[in-house]
């Protein structure tokens, strides 16, 4: 992976047609190729407004996006789609079609509209499938799921396009213990071995903390704070920004992440 | 896996062509099958291959192309407006069609000329779908598809007025004829129609069939369709287009026939699943051998009368898909 900046985001503001408060204001943000970067912040906050803005789905109303040194608008939907694997929030599908199939969509970039699947497609869809432990149901359909096994459904059809960026909302909500550590670890791992840059909003301050290189803490859409997770997630910041009493506390080991900062809420 | 959509599509070829065999060999007259390929390949004697070359097959292949376009539009509309009540006939194409067809009958310009029912149709059909993609325009920025098919929905609702209103004022004979054209009939079908309507409808399926991919990330739904690499307003704009201009050359010969385009996608779908690369070919195959098998009922069933075909495909075809329905449930 070369080395440098995946997405600058400069001073982007947005407000949604028909409202009066800008869903962003002054968002700054810079993601380093390789990096895990987690997007933070109470609801409501614009962690998922961001997330479009930086894919080109919204159109800032001040400010600019790049991705990989160009104007996000600039790139093509194609070429973006074989350079980043998306996991969005809260997708339904209507028709049946089976884990293995949806997952396959993932190859489209590769393909155009006639390209026939290759053995490279078969192989990034197997790897996939394995990487997100969802190949024992491969050929159940997507409606026969529980909400978690789905959610891994949605990433491995990501890794599928093996992206060299992926952007991921909230890709952890409806998963236990173990599914949702082997998702943080698999993210982890990306980053670190294979290159990948993630960008995710997450609401597991905990998590983010523990596996991500920066934060982005977003406050009613203005910049809370930015950086290092024990530089922003100090006791001040998090009452002020989430209105809760908390202590921070030391991740206590063992593992890499020891002495990470980690936030239980007071009880009243 | 990858060999399966080959061999389902060539069974479903291979049923659509012992319809239109049988088809070819039943009627007025039947005929055994040996003088019908007699007939076909040029030999056996006059009358014969009056009846099996200038009759029946060019009424057969009529049914093939219409089911096939029909039986396709209805899973692109539906996988367009993610939506499997969809049919060909949701967006008020139908509407304006019959206040076309029904008007050149009230006003008595069927008299006139053969294609000018058609016609009427025609140009009725084509003013619904640029009211309706105006109005849906005009309310939202892009295509958005729900208010598409609330556009489709009030359109339609709108004619349907019109066409009460003009059978108010009809005649007796008129009434019939009319109300017969909106059941839907394949009798007028001749060699110069198989002409028109394929030089029409198989350009508009080749480029259905082109968009599956697309159409399996649309189905999906547009934001991920967008991240997946689709130039989504693009591909809603050519597939409501191309799939409204197909039904409409269609309802211009046939009238309206209900059914096919709803029953035919989710058949397959329920049988073998909804990746567009497959379902949409096989529409076409069993919309067109479904729409034949129809009309061959409806031509021999009560003869020499003939029965309405939008009335056998509901008949028909509702069972069937119950059965296939509740089959799956298990």
């Amino acid at each position: 992976m070369s080395a440098g900046l995946v997405f600058e985001g400069r001073d982007l503001r947005f407000r949604y047609e028909g409202t009066e408060r800008s869903a962003l204001d002054g968002v700054r943000l810079e993601v380093n190729s390789g990096d895990l970067y987690a997007v933070i912040g109470p609801n409501g906050s614009g962690k998922s407004t961001l997330l479009k803005l930086l894919l080109g789905t919204l159109q800032p109303t001040g400010g600019s996006v790049d991705y990989s040194g160009q104007r996000v608008d600039e790139w093509s939907r194609r070429a973006l789609a074989q350079r980043i694997g998306v996991v969005p929030q809260g997708e339904e599908t209507v028709f049946p079609i089976t884990v293995r199939e949806m997952v396959g969509m993932g190859r489209y970039p590769h393909l155009g509209l006639l390209g026939r699947p290759g053995a490279e497609d078969r192989e990034a869809i197997e790897e996939a499938l394995r990487r997100c432990d969802v190949t024992e149901f491969a050929e159940r359909p997507i409606s026969k799921l529980s909400g978690g096994e789905r959610q891994r459904v949605l990433i491995a059809r990501a890794l599928a396009q093996r992206p060299t960026t992926l952007v991921l909302d909230e890709p952890t909500v409806s998963l236990d213990i173990r599914h949702e550590m082997e998702i943080f670890e698999l993210l982890a791992e990306l980053a670190d071995a294979d290159g990948v840059t993630v960008v995710l909003v997450t609401h597991h301050l905990n998590l983010a903390a523990r596996y991500a290189e920066r934060l982005l803490l977003l406050d009613r859409g203005i910049p809370a704070a930015e950086g290092p997770p024990a530089e922003v997630l100090t006791k001040e910041t998090i009452e002020r920004v989430y209105e809760w009493s908390v202590v921070v506390r030391g991740h206590p080991g063992p593992g890499r992440d020891e002495g990470a900062p980690q936030i239980t809420p007071l009880s009243r | 896996m990858i060999a399966r959509t080959p061999l389902r599509l060539l069974l479903l070829a291979i049923i659509a062509a012992a319809v239109l065999l049988l088809s070819i060999a039943v009627g007025a007259a039947n005929l055994p099958l040996a003088s019908v390929f007699d007939a076909l390949m040029g030999g056996g004697d006059d009358t014969t291959r009056t009846i099996v070359l200038d009759l029946r097959l060019p009424r057969a292949i009529v049914a093939l192309l219409v089911g096939g376009a029909l039986g396709l539009a209805g899973a692109v509309f539906q996988a367009l407006l993610r939506n499997p009540l969809a049919e060909p006939w949701v967006l008020g194409v139908s509407g304006g069609a019959a206040v076309g067809a029904v008007a050149a009958v009230v006003l008595g310009w069927g008299l006139h000329a053969a294609w000018s029912i058609p016609l009427a149709a025609l140009l009725g059909a084509l003013l619904a779908i640029g009211l309706v993609l105006r109005i849906a325009t005009h309310a939202a920025r892009g295509l958005d598809t729900r208010i598409l098919i609330l556009a489709g929905l009030v359109v339609a609702a709108f004619f349907n007025a019109i066409i009460q209103l003009l059978l108010t004022f009809a005649s007796g004979e008129t009434f019939r004829s009319a109300v017969f054209w909106m059941m839907g009939s394949l009798a007028a079908a001749s060699w110069s129609s198989v002409i028109v309507l394929s030089a029409y409808l198989i350009p508009g399926i080749i480029v259905l069939l082109l968009m599956a991919r697309p159409l399996n990330l649309l189905a999906v739904g547009e934001e991920t369709a967008l991240y997946l690499g689709t130039r989504v307003e693009r591909v809603k704009l050519a597939a409501y287009l191309v799939a409204s201009l197909l039904v409409a050359a269609t309802v211009a010969v046939s009238g309206i026939i209900g059914f096919v385009g709803l029953i035919v996608p989710h058949a397959i779908r329920l049988m073998w699943g909804s990746d567009h690369r497959l379902l949409l070919p096989a529409s076409v195959l069993l919309g067109g051998g479904f729409l034949l098998a129809a009309d061959t009922a409806a031509r021999t069933v009560a003869a020499p009368a003939e029965l309405p075909l939008g009335v056998i495909t509901a008949l028909v075809g509702v069972p069937l898909f119950v059965v296939l329905l509740t089959r799956r449930a298990v």
